[in-house]
């Protein structure tokens, strides 16, 4: 654990995201890691990189940066992809972003005759149910990204996932949602309004009748009477919902799917990426690699911190012209390599914890990314080759392998 | 101002500012409640102690002898509780919860899982001891992020497809009438990035038309120029130059000559870049008409000698929010 104690360099692998998206065998991206780490932007670099590498794209992304959605063209919520403007491309990037409870709408009248589509629509439970039940989201993005892959318009389909805690809910809440749905507790509860409900009800007791009646106490008659009516209503479906859910789910196992993790070089971010990395390897998911984004490395690692602070010192002391400014200069250079080492020592944990992940880092941009210029900037560090830095450092680190000289 | 609700987007460290302003709310021999309610044990990690268990667990001393007492409220547990409370059904609480029947209450009706979270906090707010003395000074709840806050404050409006009469109703009008009174204040989180000053703007909006009080917007992680102040401008421009360095780099014996002069420059270009859309957003901050408070990004891991530090920053604020 200790900072000073020797650790032998672990190299993770590069990751060649270049090939990864030019590939043709490669049909679907998700990008995937915990809030705020910029799987978003990451997500729409990658898109517009391999649009620019001649794919057809479309990305879904879930919950774009204002400015971010309006540069690629995403004023209109109308839950379809739209064609982004290009210049220069030699393919073609589309880009939406996800509206839940129009998709949910979709797959219900997908699967109901139009009496009885409506009769769901109006139910208050389905409301609640489509535009903010825990897991609707995540289960959404999933049924959306299987309508895109199945739709064949494009011969590669990124996905951004939603904003969760945890990086695993994507693949969790699904199942989650659709166990609910089909759930021997929601038929139980719901079973008085049934034919042969009672039988149900005798077999599991007194326990359930007594619980029955606490929540018809607390929650009310009529959210019972909505559930109930919901599930009659969506009886038919039950079996659609969960097919639906276990086929987009099999389509993540196959060959030409690729899940790109993205972190932030920050403890929770990366344990967050660890535990994904995990799982996924547990699931037999086909992972591409790690995105270290937003990561500071020193334009020049031949001065290290202390020399860099001890040399602001000696300037500032000195004094004459430009000497504050050289100082400031200095003082922002040892700042930078603290900043790095920090961001390395991290990533190298990671590493040595998962020796066969692929890694690609992706340094800070000075502002937000909210055009496609930053995109662009964006995507170049993401598929540029690995030494082509100038600094000696490859993408792969913040820092070279070696040990800044002292 | 007695309960003080601090949000924020995800990644802007609103449980570290909770923490620290419940222990800057503490000086001077006050009691405060630290409550937790995303079940993240966020609280325990900062405090370096074990998780935290649905008890109230003094977790700080403050300076002058105030404490800090901590609760992560567990929604099972309080949902127990309140059974026990209105419905005298303990026993049979224990039983549903073998069933997950618990679990599936909450998951049916979201909004019960707030009600109960809330109706804690109200509950800690409004407590009195046998003296017949308010148990808190204050209340300090690490809220859920800034995309849900309203709606978790918004417990009548939450219940509304619930319940229509009985304990449930008659307890969120009550949440309802400590969260719009003069004692609470709604402080947000933010980073000076676009997006959590955004959805602090939004947040701003949906909390005044709920009529919930607005406190303070404090700003985390904000860092400071390194470079003069008079260069800042031009450096952004791509105006320096090596040679602006060189003979004080020179005259420093700095090795690596022109080549690390011109790392130097780029690194500078891109620091005084960054502050400088920084900068620029601290504009939108004020024009949010809240008073401000900026807490300096920490280049070492959050630890309790931090938390004191940040604190202290925050003990500006109270005259503000106070006011």
């Amino acid at each position: 654990m200790s900072a000073a104690q020797p650790r032998r360099a672990s190299l993770a692998p590069a990751l060649d995201l270049a090939a990864l998206v030019s590939d043709p065998a490669t049909r679907i991206i998700v990008c995937c890691g915990s809030g705020g780490v910029g799987k978003t932007t990451t997500s729409a670099a990658l898109a517009l990189a391999a649009a620019e590498a001649g794919r057809e794209v479309v990305v879904l992304t879930i919950d774009p940066a204002r400015r971010l959605a309006q540069s690629l063209g995403l004023v209109e919520l109308d839950n379809e992809p739209r064609l982004v403007e290009t210049p220069g491309a030699s393919g073609e990037l589309h880009a939406m972003m996800l509206d839940m409870k129009r998709t949910f709408d979709d797959v219900v009248s997908a699967h109901a005759t139009p009496e009885r589509a409506q009769v769901i629509f109006d139910n208050p439970f389905y409301q609640a149910l489509s535009s903010s039940f825990g897991g609707t989201q995540e289960y959404m993005a999933m049924e959306k990204l299987g309508q895109l892959r199945a739709s064949e318009r494009w011969d590669l389909v990124i996905v951004d996932t939603p904003p969760s805690r945890s990086a695993l809910d994507f693949l969790d809440a699904p199942n989650r949602l659709s166990r609910f749905l089909d759930g021997t507790m929601i038929r139980l509860l719901t079973a008085p309004a049934r034919a042969g409900g009672r039988a149900g009800v005798r077999l599991v007791g007194a326990g359930f009748a007594l619980f029955s009646r606490i929540i018809s106490k607390i929650l009310g008659g009529q959210l019972l009477n909505d559930i109930s009516a919901f599930v009659s209503a969506l009886d038919t479906m039950f079996g659609g919902f969960r097919e639906r859910a276990d086929a987009t789910y099999q389509l993540l196992r196959q060959p030409g799917t690729a899940f790109v993790v993205v972190a932030a070089p920050e403890p929770d971010a990366l344990r967050e990426a660890s535990y994904f990395v995990d799982r996924l390897s547990s699931e037999g998911m086909p992972l591409a690699g790690l995105v270290v984004n937003r990561t500071h490395p020193p334009a020049t690692t031949g001065l290290s911190a202390t020399r860099a602070e001890a040399a602001a010192e000696a300037v500032a002391e000195a004094g004459g012209p430009g000497a504050e400014l050289a100082a400031g200069a200095l003082r922002v250079h040892a700042e930078r390599m603290t900043v790095a080492i920090r961001e390395q020592r991290l990533a190298d944990r990671f590493s040595s914890a998962h020796p066969e992940v692929a890694i690609r880092t992706v340094p800070a941009a000075a502002g937000d990314v909210h055009d496609l210029e930053g995109l662009r900037v964006m995507g170049r560090a993401l598929l540029a080759d690995e030494d082509d830095t100038g600094t000696g450092t490859p993408r792969s680190r913040v820092l070279p392998a070696r040990p800044p000289a002292a | 101002m007695r309960c003080h609700v601090v949000t924020g987007k995800g990644g802007t460290g609103k449980t570290t500012v909770a923490a620290a302003l419940a222990l800057s709310l503490a000086t001077g021999g006050r009691h405060v409640l630290l409550v937790e309610t995303e079940g993240r044990q966020g609280i325990a990690q900062l405090f370096d102690t074990p998780p935290l268990p649905y008890e109230e667990r003094r977790v700080a001393v403050a300076r002058g002898g105030g404490e800090v007492k901590a609760l992560a409220i567990d929604v099972e547990a309080a949902f127990l509780e309140y059974l026990d409370m209105f419905y005298n059904l303990k026993r049979a609480g224990y039983a549903l919860r073998k069933m997950g029947a618990v679990d599936f209450a909450t998951a049916i009706a979201p909004g019960l899982r707030d009600v109960l979270l809330t109706g804690k906090i109200k509950e800690a707010v409004t407590r009195r001891g046998k003296d017949g003395r308010l148990v808190y000074d204050a209340v300090v709840v690490d809220a859920p992020p800034t995309g849900r806050i309203s709606r978790f404050l918004n417990v009548t409006g939450e219940v509304a497809g619930l319940a229509r009469s009985g304990p449930i109703k008659s307890q969120s009008d009550g949440v309802m009438a400590v969260f719009r009174s003069p004692q609470t204040a709604v402080h947000l989180v933010t980073l000076l990035e676009d997006m959590p000053v955004q959805e602090t703007a939004d947040a701003i909006d949906e909390l005044t038309a709920l009529q919930l009080p607005v406190g303070s917007v404090i700003v985390n992680m904000a860092t400071e120029p390194l470079l003069p102040a008079d260069v800042l401008a031009t450096t952004a421009a791509g105006e320096l130059t090596a040679a602006a360095l060189l003979p004080a780099l020179s005259a420093a014996h700095v090795s690596g000559g022109a080549e690390v002069a011109e790392a130097l420059v780029a690194e500078s270009v891109e620091h005084a870049r960054r502050w400088q859309s920084q900068d620029a957003l601290r504009g939108d901050v004020e024009a949010l008409g809240r008073p401000v408070v900026e807490l300096p990004l920490s280049s070492s891991p959050i630890d309790l000698g931090c938390l004191f530090e940040l604190a202290e920053r925050l003990g500006d604020l109270q005259p503000a929010v106070a006011a």
